[in-house]
């Protein structure tokens, strides 16, 4: 058999088999069969309406599970939302899930958080699946060996009706990441690297699969990290052979399989990985070692640089597109070419997002600001990415650690990741965030937002300015 | 879905590379349920001032281009978050086709679930459309998506391919989820072997 790739596994798992006569058709796209459809309030309602217009059920009600997360105030739960359109978003999804038989994580439920931080953490999340949800970030569930990617509105539509997806084929696309990260470098700075050197665009199209010495080593949260942040290269997906560690973490998780059916599927798992030979579309090798702590400068998560480095000069840019691209990005963001990354000065710290609130996350920011106190022009805030986060960091004693420093520390949801909640930045306050995009206004309008990893944001509450982590030392 | 065969309208140029879909439509539109409405808050922190009032910079308040079906954007457009509501918000404004040298993946399948012809043109293509454009502004164009052909009359002329599945539902104005649904046997037949297995 020809070898295979990792995806091309996956993908031809789920191919639904045509029939006789269109076989040799190329102008009719795959139907690919999807095993798990993760819902969120902002992205189903029109979906909803769809299945009604149509008279229409969910088709696999079983194959879908769905929780509240961009909307939700992070404010105490036993505090009514304020917000009167918030609050109707969240109740249609609350009567749409009832209509419909579609399993909810309420506001208030223990298992509620962001949905990419809860299919994980409640074992919906598999190796070998192919996973879909309204939401781009999708890919993040990658990490376990799935195919896992966001989708519109009317592709929810369509996947309630019908459990599939008619789709061309992406391409592959290897990076391969050798070497160790060395100390105070984390996922979160190898992913704004690769963006980096691939640019936002340079993996449109294609699927990427991350491999390699470093991606072995990271943890399965260091994996979620990275794959999470695959579509801010603009692939359609990102992905990672399972391995004893994605073993180990789905095993006895509340909705994996159990018993002789865990031994035989984490089997399966394990023969997914890609064959030796397979052939990808393209590839690229990224040396880890050679990576420091990574900050955005601009307006869109290529725009990076490491701790060490300067705001980059609009005219060192190759392309006319580019230089003004450049440009617009430094007149939004305040900045002027030359400047010291260190000496950028910060308003705001956010902890948080589906990038970086997991529970690991937490407690590497918790151990850099450990007996310190955030600096006195700072507000910050930690968000965590679960209920589950919220209570795991509480019985850990890091709410205190973080509290004590003086960060504000609320309730689970994606928050100010992109501000749909009350959680925002006001025009010309700068951000040190956690989270995966620095879009001009996504944390607020007129807002400046800075991608960095949260050791780096922690340390960057405390200085007031971003500092170089691999210099932090505890007090 | 309205069906789309040709195009003829000035065309907007929006002269920017990588714009995303949160520039296209800001997070506070995300909360409506509702399909339609979003026209007005198409582009909102670009073409409104804080005030509110229309920013008379943006190309899309400028006089000429009022009522052009067609939208001109740079490399990578739609990028960043799969909110459907950009498609929504480019289609309740009145645009029928975007042109750029390239569209990202979850934007360019909105686009077709809407009735919106995405055109991909080469890079040399897209920039010289652009200058034209600028150059010459509310010069009409046409896109025609039966001959997949992109021209403006005075010379300019470029042909576009686009996926034939999403072609021949753009041209016939089809709904993919009723196509899908005439494959029902199929799958229950997939899922029973799946599941037996």
């Amino acid at each position: 058999m020809t070898p295979r790739t990792l995806f091309e596994k996956i993908w031809d798992a789920h191919l639904i088999p045509r029939n006789e006569s269109e076989k040799g058709s190329s102008d009719s796209p795959d139907l690919i069969y999807i095993d798990l459809h993760l819902v969120h309030e902002v992205t189903s309602p029109q979906a909803f309406d769809g299945l009604r217009l149509a008279g229409r059920k969910v088709r696999r009600a079983d194959r879908t599970v769905a929780t509240v997360d961009h909307n939700v105030p992070t404010w105490p739960r036993s505090l009514p939302i304020k917000d009167d359109i918030s609050r109707q978003q969240i109740e249609a999804l609350r009567n749409n899930t009832k209509e419909f038989g579609v399993p909810f994580y309420d506001v208030d439920d223990p298992n509620q958080g962001i949905v990419h931080v809860i299919g994980p953490e409640l074992g919906y999340t598999q190796p070998g699946m192919t996973i879909v949800c309204g939401d781009s970030h999708t890919s993040t569930h990658g990490a376990f060996g799935a195919l896992a990617f966001g989708i519109g509105t009317s592709q929810v539509e369509h996947v309630l009706a019908t459990q599939c997806l008619p789709m061309q084929k992406p391409k592959s696309l290897l990076v391969d990441v050798q070497g160790a990260l060395p100390a105070g470098v984390t996922a979160k700075d190898l992913i704004l690297g690769i963006i980096g050197v691939l640019g936002v665009d340079g993996a449109r199209e294609h699927v990427i699969e991350y491999a390699g010495e470093a991606i072995r080593s990271l943890s399965m949260e260091g994996r979620m990290t990275i794959c999470n942040m695959s579509i801010e290269a603009g692939a359609r997906a990102g992905m990672i052979a399972p391995d004893d560690k994605t073993i180990e973490y789905v095993r006895g998780r509340e909705h994996a399989p159990k018993g002789e059916a865990f031994d035989r599927a984490a089997a399966y798992w394990l023969s997914l990985a890609t064959d030796p030979g397979a052939k990808y579309d393209r590839a690229i090798t990224i040396d880890a070692g050679a990576l420091a702590p990574i900050v955005t400068w601009g307006t869109t998560p290529g725009m990076v640089v490491p701790v060490t480095g300067r705001v980059p000069d609009p005219d060192s840019l190759a392309s006319a597109d580019d230089r003004e691209a450049a440009r617009r990005a430094l007149t939004y963001m305040g900045l002027t070419a030359g400047t010291a990354i260190e000496e950028i000065r910060l308003d705001r710290v956010f902890i948080g997002s589906c990038t970086n609130a997991r529970i690991e996350d937490l407690r590497l920011a918790a151990a850099t600001v450990q007996g310190r106190k955030v600096h006195p022009e700072v507000r910050a805030m930690v968000v965590p990415g679960s209920t589950w986060v919220k209570s795991e960091a509480e019985q850990e004693g890091l709410d205190r650690i973080f509290q004590e420093a003086g960060f504000e520390w609320r309730e689970a949801g994606c928050s100010m990741c992109l501000g749909m909640n009350p959680d925002t930045l006001a025009p010309g306050e700068r951000c040190a965030s956690t989270s995966n995009r620095n879009f001009e206004g996504r944390q607020g309008r007129g807002g400046r937002t800075h991608l960095v990893s949260p050791s780096m944001a922690a340390a960057a509450a405390i200085a007031g300015h971003f500092v170089d982590i691999r210099s932090w030392e505890n007090p | 879905m309205k069906p789309f065969r040709s195009v003829t309208g000035p065309a907007i140029p929006l002269d920017r590379v990588d714009v995303d879909t949160d520039q296209i439509i800001p997070k506070q539109f995300l909360k409506r349920i509702e399909k339609s409405g979003y026209g007005d808050f198409l582009f909102y922190d670009w073409r409104y001032l804080s005030d509110g009032s229309p920013d008379p910079e943006f190309v899309l308040n400028r006089k000429e281009y009022q009522g052009a079906p067609i939208l001109l954007a740079g490399r990578n457009f739609g990028c960043g978050s799969s909110r459907e509501h950009a498609a929504w918000a480019l289609e309740n404004y009145g645009i029928r086709t975007v042109i750029s040298s390239s569209f990202a993946d979850i934007f360019l399948s909105n686009c077709y679930q809407n009735g919106i012809l995405p055109v991909t043109l080469s890079d040399a293509d897209a920039r010289t459309l652009m200058d034209r454009t600028l150059a010459h502004p509310g010069t009409a164009l046409t896109v025609d998506l039966e001959a997949c052909v992109v021209s403006d009359g005075q010379g300019f002329r470029a042909t576009f391919e686009v996926d034939p599945f999403r072609r021949n539902c753009l041209l016939e104005g089809l709904d993919d989820i009723d196509l899908t649904f005439r494959e029902l046997d199929r799958i229950r037949a997939f899922e029973e072997a799946r599941e037996s297995a």
